[in-house]
């Protein structure tokens, strides 16, 4: 069904993307955002409890994503991550297929370099291809975003999928809308309170 | 002879208290990457409905998925040997201690007390330094009666203090008892 490539796709916005897949989420859904210009995006687009804003540990968006959607199987659950960073982890689409939770979504914002460092070039501008990989890893359903109304559907489709779902779009390299909020205990308390976990098994008394 | 080997029997293996004490403490996800030592605690694990047990690609994948369920609201776990700590320091510094995160870590100490493998030995030896310099709490269980002591108060000081913490299985634990008398 789909059989398009890294080179057939539309090169968009990260910025814009993310405020349109924001503009989507109406329940609550939990939202991790990468390290580096996709979780300023992401802070950019509106500072909803229900983000986390991550800092450092490159690579884990998705692992962290995938411990919220055990925890909240009720809970939609995104991993918003950069071409750079999955590629730190790919082995984390290989679990994600293999546990196969029906609430999760990663999107990848695929710009081809380490903006942040200076736009060196990923391996995705050369021959790397997300989508094949995390097909290889299992994840049937993983598409490349073909433009913006595309990559709507495709998060519209994956609020109501029941298998994981795996969505990268080509982006430019138009800097960040904002800088997030550097205050890591800020950051998880609010996060926690967003997606009323605080309250449960982490207070115990003895 | 055959009343003490029903004893020998009756009384529980390090890891059977380590599975009890897990659940006492609502220890429900399990995550792992394998290891020799750890491997009939990962069976008994397996074995019992109560955990969720995931063995992802890599140790820091295993953090990231510990500190996702934490924030979300579930108690977990990482179980690794020496070697697999030796790659976290990264994931340690920049997520689990930063935001507070209660990250309990189980880890079975090789490159010790007999190995035979340089490569585990000298990653040993970063181990300590590692946890010394992140400010975590760590502690060596080395004898069966200390299991469930060290674990259980291991286990709440973690949560209580919102402060990762590393158990380090020593092979004074896990080796010694079964070797022959």
């Amino acid at each position: 069904m789909n059989s398009r490539s890294r080179q057939d796709v539309k090169v968009m916005n990260r910025s814009d993307l993310t405020k349109r897949l924001v503009a989507q989420l109406h329940k609550d859904e939990a939202v991790i955002g990468g390290i580096g210009h996709t979780n300023w995006d992401l802070w950019a687009s509106g500072q909803r409890l229900q983000n986390f804003y991550m800092l450092g540990s490159m690579g884990l968006a998705a692992p962290i994503a995938l411990g919220v959607a055990i925890a909240q199987p009720h809970r939609r659950v995104f991993a918003l991550e950069g071409d750079g960073s999955i590629l730190m982890e790919l082995g984390a689409l290989g679990t994600i297929a293999a546990l196969s939770p029906k609430n999760l979504t990663v999107v990848i914002f695929d710009n081809g370099v380490y903006q942040i460092t200076g736009s060196q070039p990923t391996l995705t501008s050369h021959c790397t291809d997300l989508v094949a990989i995390a097909k290889g890893c299992g994840l049937t359903d993983s598409y490349w975003a073909k433009d913006e109304s595309h990559f709507d559907q495709l998060i519209q489709a994956s609020l109501a999928s029941t298998v994981p779902m795996f969505i990268v779009a080509r982006t430019d390299n138009q800097p960040p809308a904002g800088v997030t909020e550097r205050d890591t205990s800020k950051i998880r308390s609010r996060f926690m309170q967003g997606i009323a976990s605080n309250k449960d098994a982490n207070q115990h008394t003895y | 002879m055959s009343t003490e080997i029903q004893q020998l029997n009756a009384v529980e293996s390090w890891e059977q208290i380590v599975l009890r004490v897990l659940k006492m403490n609502e220890i429900k996800l399990i995550t792992y990457v394998p290891d020799k030592v750890l491997a009939s605690l990962i069976k008994l694990l397996h074995a019992d409905d109560y955990f969720t047990v995931i063995c992802p690609a890599r140790e820091e994948e295993a953090v990231g998925i510990v500190t996702g369920a934490y924030l979300g609201g579930q108690r977990g776990i990482v179980l690794m040997q020496t070697s697999g700590f030796a790659t976290l320091p990264n994931a340690l510094a920049s997520l689990a201690v930063p935001y507070q995160i209660p990250l309990l870590m189980m880890i079975s100490e090789r490159g010790t007390l007999g190995d035979f493998q340089l490569g585990q030995a000298i990653v040993c030896r970063t181990m300590r330094p590692v946890l010394e310099c992140l400010g975590i709490e760590h502690f060596a269980i080395t004898r069966l009666d200390d299991v469930e002591f060290v674990v259980d108060r291991m286990i709440k000081q973690a949560y209580a203090t919102q402060a990762p913490a590393a158990m380090i299985l020593s092979p004074l634990l896990t080796s010694k008892a079964n070797q022959k008398k």
